[in-house]
């Protein structure tokens, strides 16, 4: 794995180059992971994830649902990425699964926690390295204490995710020399410390001190920290970071909040919030095309010219099934206003469902519980937001992530398009239970 | 109403009959490009087969699938399907599609209907209003839709429903199918199939594929079957209807999806199957396999890393293992994807290689090696299968 910068204004703008069994295979940054639940794009097979274009050269695996797995995978031994069906994708394993955020107060000095299908597993850095063994991923977040993302954290407690981290982090590259089974998997040394500056540098300097092959910055996901708080203290860790080796972030997905993070240094990001976008019945409909007129590109982009008209139309719905969560980026489809609308999901979208599709066919789908809906909207919201990155990447190369960062911008203050706040979304239109 | 328009060209094009048996392979002339039969149509009730794209169901190689007009004339409605261009447009499907009547949701969902000799007034379980199903009704919704293939209104009743109610709804049936003739709207690309009715009663059966072959419609399908009756009274009633049916036109036997099912009815004379058994065993965790099923979820499964059939070329056994699948199972709703894909192609599959066997006039030969493989021994096999292979010649050792 070598990291190439191409040395372009506001974000680093590159690739991760040399990756995969061959060596072939390349992530461009700032870039993002497939996300996976146990080792599959979600609701979709080889075929549809397929159809899908831009998809990353490299997968996210989530530790919850792989440790589950552990005897089944030594007993396989030729790896998880072989198991999963994806012999030629790149593999980084999480500790956590994005969606499906754990209960806080499990972790001590000695183990990790991990909830999975059948309740809590306790790691310990030896468990933890004898499960990774088995799956063998090109690249794996070590083994970190990284609980301190709900409400209120102390500055003791801040202190000891560091301290753990950093300890749990030493045995295991003790332990990853001695595994012949690893010699080409790279270690992600995770950068804890809460909201404490302090304990975030201490942790950044001590782990770039470390022969780890590139950084997680973890611990910002959730709302605990004030937004400002995050992305100082977001900038201030990067600064500590070397610039030859990746740096990863979690729990980030917004597009407002991607562009903030790539300014701050940060490459690679997580692809779990159109898999959340899915999951509440919803498209993502945001536009990243920065090169005409901002104001009348979000005006084109999904339909939503006029905000009263809009408000009219929920209000003749009477019941809203809207989820809270729905952000300005996306629409419901849901929605009653959709069940005779013929236009695609999204104008101008080459994905396979707005090019066959209707946005009256996805809430068809959707009212009658279909399970093609949510295979339809995965692989429209992960095209989209593949190609997000793609945009991403572009307007840093032509010096205009300003123009990008105001087009995305707009879009974010426009305010949920029809979603009506602090109503629960009825949609259960598949088994997933991550989501708490 | 207009004038009948001219007959259309026949439907059906036998290739080849079975020199024994009284299987036949051919061709279905339809709208939306030749189907080859006897085939096996997978069911899509709301306009989507569970999860499985348009692309990949034509992939599969699936030609003909399956509409529900009820389901669909409830919710989206007939009249927002039409807008969309049909339903082929609705749900973008290049190929042929078959509607139902509407009329078998008087036996399933038989607390929320109630028949007269206008037609079957259902509560929409979906709100308050009623919805009047007549024969016209069916019609007139199945002409919004567009399917290549359209069904008559019929009076269904359980088909261990006894006494005369069984020869009332024969007789309605009848009825029901010159009102239907009459109300088809496009008969030149929409063909519409009588339903033979008659309950178990042989009598009443006979006189049902009397009355209805003396009217010409384009082809015929074999009701009231499948509905929990004893195999014997089944597959004689299946016997009895294709003695009686005309060679030259399409024979459609209704909800019967099971693999023996399908190969002991194609020796009766049978071309054309449907059945949600396949794709909704698979969203229970249950592949299909020439030896049976494998339950998946089972924790046996749970280090087999074997594909699901090594002799199956499906994308499913084509990339993942039982061990995959076992685990994904329970985690995400593509588990589902991947088998329903695979029982697809397995049915899929399955007719192809019976079609193959007539054509090259080994169906017999075919017959006893897919009983073999499928239940081991002789002693196994079940005997109303064995009767009815036995009556079309076809004997088992």
């Amino acid at each position: 794995m070598r990291l190439e910068l191409r040395g372009a204004g506001g974000g680093r703008l590159g690739a991760l180059a040399g990756l995969g069994p061959g060596g072939g295979a390349a992530l461009a940054l700032p870039g993002c992971l497939l996300y996976t639940r146990t080792g599959s794009a979600p609701h979709l097979t080889r075929d549809t994830l397929r159809a899908v274009r831009g998809v990353p050269a490299v997968a996210q695996l989530t530790l919850p649902a792989l440790a589950e797995l552990h005897e089944v995978l030594e007993e396989y031994k030729e790896g998880a990425a072989k198991f999963i069906g994806m012999p030629d994708t790149v593999l980084y394993c999480s500790l956590q699964d994005p969606v499906a955020p754990c209960p806080s107060g499990y972790n001590t000095n000695k183990t990790v926690s991990l909830w999975g299908n059948s309740g809590r597993m306790e790691m310990t850095p030896s468990k933890f390295m004898d499960i990774q063994r088995a799956i063998k991923p090109d690249w794996f977040q070590c083994i970190s204490d990284g609980d301190t993302v709900s409400g209120e954290v102390s500055r003791k407690r801040a202190k000891k995710s560091v301290d753990r981290s950093l300890s749990f982090l030493d045995v295991c590259l003790q332990l990853l020399e001695k595994s012949p089974e690893l010699q080409g998997s790279v270690m992600i040394g995770a950068i804890e410390g809460g909201d404490i500056l302090e304990e975030r540098l201490r942790s950044a300097r001590e782990t770039a001190k470390r022969p780890v092959g590139g950084f997680l910055l973890d611990g910002f996901q959730g709302r605990a920290i004030a937004k400002e708080t995050k992305l100082k203290l977001i900038a201030s860790v990067t600064a500590e970071l070397p610039e030859d080796k990746p740096r990863i972030i979690h729990g980030i997905g917004k597009p407002d909040e991607v562009l903030e993070c790539i300014e701050r240094g940060v490459d690679i990001f997580e692809s779990f919030f159109p898999f959340q976008v899915t999951e509440r019945g919803c498209a993502l409909s945001f536009s990243y095309d920065y090169h005409p007129n901002p104001e009348a590109a979000v005006l084109k982009q999904n339909g939503v010219q006029d905000p009263e008209k809009n408000n009219a139309e929920k209000d003749q719905d009477g019941i809203s099934r809207a989820d809270p969560e729905i952000t300005p980026f996306e629409i419901f489809l849901k929605d009653k206003r959709y069940q005779d609308d013929f236009g695609p999901l999204l104008e101008g979208c080459t994905c396979y469902c707005c090019q066959r599709h209707t946005r009256a066919y996805v809430h068809h789908l959707l009212v009658t519980n279909e399970l093609l809906a949510g295979v339809l909207l995965m692989m429209h919201n992960f095209q989209h937001y593949f190609s997000f990155f793609s945009a991403i990447r572009d307007a840093l190369r032509h010096n205009k992530l300003d123009q990008l960062k105001k087009l995305i911008f707009t879009q974010a203050l426009q305010g949920p398009t029809n979603a009506k706040p602090g109503q629960k979304s009825q949609w259960h239109g598949s088994p997933h239970h991550a989501t708490p | 109403m207009a004038a009948p328009a001219p007959a259309p060209a026949p439907l059906l094009r036998v290739v080849a009959e079975c020199a024994r048996s009284r299987a036949r392979a051919g061709e279905l002339r339809l709208p939306h490009g030749a189907v080859p039969c006897p085939v096996f149509m997978p069911v899509g009730t709301r306009g989507t087969a569970k999860g499985v794209t348009a692309a990949q169901l034509d992939a599969l190689g699936c030609r003909i699938c399956l509409g529900n007009t009820y389901h669909l004339g409830t919710r989206p409605g007939p009249e927002l399907v039409q807008r969309a261009g049909g339903l082929h447009g609705f749900m973008d499907w290049p190929h042929n599609l078959l509607t139902d009547s509407g009329g078998f949701q008087m036996v399933s969902l038989v607390a929320l209907s109630e028949v007269t000799e206008e037609g079957v007034r259902f509560r929409s379980p979906y709100g308050d209003e009623e919805l009047l199903l007549s024969p016209e009704k069916s019609m007139e919704i199945q002409n919004a839709l567009g399917a290549d293939i359209v069904m008559q209104l019929d009076d269904v009743v359980s088909s261990t429903t006894t006494g005369p109610r069984v020869e009332e709804a024969m007789r309605r049936s009848v009825r029901w199918l010159d009102r239907c003739i009459a109300a088809n709207r496009h008969p030149e690309r929409q063909h519409l199939f009588a339903i033979i009715q008659g309950g178990l009663d042989p009598a009443l059966r006979t006189k049902c594929l009397e009355e209805m072959t003396r009217r010409d419609v384009p082809g015929f399908a074999i009701g009231g079957l499948s509905g929990g009756e004893e195999k014997a009274q089944f597959w004689r009633m299946v016997k009895l209807s294709t003695e009686r049916l005309p060679r030259d036109k399409p024979r459609y036997l209704m909800g019967v999806g099971y693999a023996t099912d399908l190969v002991v009815c194609v020796a009766l004379g049978c071309d054309m199957f449907d059945c949600v058994f396949p794709t909704r065993t698979a969203r229970f965790g249950s592949a299909l396999v020439p030896w049976g099923s494998l339950q998946l979820k089972n924790k046996q499964f749970a280090k087999d890393f074997r594909p699901i059939d090594e002799d199956c070329g499906c994308p499913t056994c084509q990339g993942y293992s039982r061990a995959y699948l076992h685990a994904l199972l329970r985690s995400d709703t593509a588990a589902l994807h991947h088998l329903t894909v695979h029982n697809i192609a397995y049915q899929l599959q399955l007719m192809r290689s019976v079609r193959e066997s007539i054509l090259a006039q080994r169906f017999p030969q075919f017959v006893r090696d897919f009983m073999r493989t499928m239940y081991g021994s002789r002693d196994k096999y079940p005997a109303w299968a064995v009767e009815a292979l036995a009556s079309v010649r076809i004997p088992l050792d």
